[in-house]
């Protein structure tokens, strides 16, 4: 007998009883805390805060381990959180000039002023799997030297100060700042827009999108100027007291690209940029982004909008991967009212279909009769 | 970490947020069938499961509501419950299955077989808001064509339906002409339904939570579906009377009963069936589901 029909509530009721089991795993293995997560998977820690646009470690490591590890349904659980929080004002804009420093590199100069940092990178190792850390291991303190106080401008200033690279735009004084969580999202969007969008975009398709433009959709002949890797002070400013009042500092990540020059009769060749930033150590995420900014801004340099990663709507309406998760899955509802309007069309067309054969059988007998 | 269970509002949105989504829904009133953008929340179901109608529910639902959910017609389906299960938890009003008792019912696919009443509010879960949007991705494009009510590739793809098929081969979110303006999709409800929206004395309202867009049909409002005069609209529906309650003029699922090719025919509409049933109507097989 057809059973889906009925039983629904406690069919839920089940599946959600066997998840909470099967998320929990053998008992006799102990369980994750929060601070392993949060300290030994930080990389996924720093995504669902990336594209949770969320920052709270503890929150996105309770995400990971309430999702079983699944990093999308982790940064779905900490935007539905993030949904509910009230507004209390807008942050000062961070300065990442004034990062305190953990990494930092430029593939544009052999060495620039304050060096280059590499700081915890897999970029040179070797990808072996390494036996010793299936069991427990105590690796070697990190070396260290003394700090010296020398500044680190970032490379796109020094180009900037020459003028070799178009001045990052600026945002009008006073300005109101969108917010692509608190209004609808419409087109033409403006490059803060874009930023966010592509700030909380799903790494795998930026990644996907960046790429192409490398492959020639779209291609805009990027060079890292900078990747730094740290932490900022985040101020706000607080009108009662009439100065910006710091609230803590953060780990960011920021890339910034170098693109191929643009000018015109009346204005200097000069390079162009393309800026991503992301929460945490994110610079497949931070690069990916760039490469994309970049590619929205081809109308800002009259470059004709032809690949994908060039197109505006294309790629913010595709960007997030909790709409596109949400999306594709909801296949899973069931739809066979309307499977039942196809059917009946379907079987229709069918009919008229025999029905004409079958006519035209008999014409062509009578024909050759 | 606050280890204490969230204490969320009434009906789980803030109140900020239900003013923005009712500003959208009165400019939809206002101007029926257009597609009014709003600020879409993220809720705690996904995209795809009803944001949308939750939404708009959540921002109209009262104390003193009675809530109906269904899903393909029915109370029972496994996201109906969840989305009622939701409201009960966040809002404490009363549920019901039976449609007259309910002064808001969402639905998703269906629209009810009982006719709705001027104290009802009818709320749909919608996917893809845009009618024109499979003719013309670009959401710039769509929204131009709409201001200047250019329909006319809608009237093109339905012609070549006809040229290819015989017949135009839409028969769910099949497109209407609201108050003579603009053009909407009626959510992928089959378009069997569509002539109950026409002249309907409830409020209908529509919302998409992923695209971020409401939409609305006010009461007794003139909702066409479209067609062409040597062509015009037809319902579809099985011709077969229901095996339950042997309801000949409701749209029915079908059933597959083995790998034989046994088929049943049943009422969608669960309520509406039951109500038959108890009110003594029995089909060729009344006891087939029990």
């Amino acid at each position: 007998m057809y059973v889906a029909v009925k039983g629904g509530e406690r069919a839920i009721e089940n599946a959600h009883r066997l998840l909470a089991h099967e998320r929990r795993g053998d008992p006799a293995v102990p369980e994750l805390s929060l601070d392993q997560i949060s300290e030994q998977l930080s990389l996924a820690v720093d995504r669902v805060m990336t594209e949770g646009s969320l920052y709270d470690r503890e929150l996105a490591s309770l995400a990971i381990k309430q999702a079983r590890g699944d990093l999308i349904e982790a940064i779905f659980l900490a935007r539905a959180f993030r949904a509910t929080l009230p507004r209390f004002g807008i942050s000062e804009p961070i300065d990442t000039g004034a990062m305190q420093i953990r990494r930092r590199i430029s593939a544009t100069f052999k060495d620039i002023p304050g060096g280059q940092i590499l700081g915890p990178t897999f970029d040179y190792t070797h990808r072996l799997l390494d036996p010793a850390l299936a069991g427990e291991t105590l690796p070697e303190q990190p070396a260290t030297t003394p700090a010296e106080a020398t500044s680190m401008p970032r490379v796109t200033d020094i180009l900037g100060a020459d003028g070799l690279i178009e001045p990052s735009p600026q945002a009008e004084e006073g300005a109101p700042i969108g917010d692509l969580t608190r209004e609808p999202l419409n087109f033409p969007a403006n490059r803060e827009l874009r930023l966010q969008n592509l700030a909380r975009g799903d790494e795998g398709f930026l990644l996907a999108m960046g790429y192409s433009t490398q492959r020639g959709y779209g291609r805009t002949h990027p060079f890292t100027g900078e990747i730094r890797l740290g932490e900022v002070e985040v101020e706000f400013m607080a009108e009662e007291v009439g100065f910006a009042v710091p609230l803590g500092r953060i780990t960011v990540t920021e890339c910034q690209m170098v693109n191929q020059f643009k000018g015109s009769a009346t204005e200097p060749p000069c390079f162009t940029r393309g800026y991503g930033l992301a929460f945490g150590q994110s610079e497949r995420k931070t690069m990916s982004m760039a490469l994309v900014d970049r590619a929205l801004r081809a109308r800002d340099f009259g470059d004709d909008v032809k690949a994908p990663a060039q197109d505006e709507e294309f790629v913010l309406s595709h960007s997030d991967n909790v709409q596109a998760t949400g999306f594709v899955e909801h296949l899973k509802l069931p739809h066979y009212v309307d499977f039942q309007s196809e059917l009946g069309l379907i079987r229709k067309l069918r009919r008229e279909f025999a029905e004409a054969q079958a006519e035209s059988m008999n014409r062509m007998k009578e024909a050759a009769e | 970490m606050n280890a204490q269970p969230a204490a969320y509002n009434f009906a789980y949105l803030d109140e900020q947020t239900k003013r923005m989504i009712r500003r959208a829904i009165l400019k939809g009133i206002a101007i029926p069938g257009y597609q009014v953008p709003f600020a879409s929340r993220e809720m705690p179901m996904p995209y795809g499961w009803g944001t949308g109608g939750v939404q708009v529910t959540a921002a109209i639902l009262g104390p003193d509501d009675t809530l109906k959910v269904i899903d393909q017609g029915s109370d029972d389906t496994t996201n109906a419950i969840s989305i009622r299960k939701f409201f009960e938890k966040t809002a404490g009003v009363a549920t019901t299955t039976v449609t007259t008792e309910a002064t808001v019912i969402q639905t998703r696919h269906r629209i009810p077989e009982k006719e709705l009443q001027d104290n009802q509010v009818l709320v749909y879960q919608v996917p893809i808001p845009e009618p024109l949007r499979f003719l013309e991705p670009r959401e710039t494009e769509t929204r131009r064509m709409h201001a200047l009510a250019e329909y006319g590739l809608m009237h093109v793809k339905l012609y070549e339906d006809i040229a290819h098929h015989g017949h135009i081969a839409t028969s769910y979110a099949y497109p209407v002409k609201v108050n003579a303006r603009y053009v909407m999709d009626p959510s992928p409800t089959p378009k069997f339904d569509n002539p109950k929206m026409d002249d309907c004395a409830a409020l209908q309202l529509f919302g998409a939570g992923r695209e971020k867009r409401i939409y609305a049909v006010p009461p007794y409002t003139k909702v066409v579906s479209l067609d062409f005069e040597d062509h015009p609209f037809e319902r579809y529906r099985h011709q077969a009377p229901c095996a339950l309650c042997g309801a000949d003029d409701s749209y029915l699922d079908e059933v597959v009963m083995d790998d034989k090719g046994g088929r049943m025919f049943v009422c969608s509409d669960t309520d509406h069936c039951e109500t038959r049933r108890a009110e003594g109507f029995r089909g060729v097989q009344p006891e087939a589901l029990a």
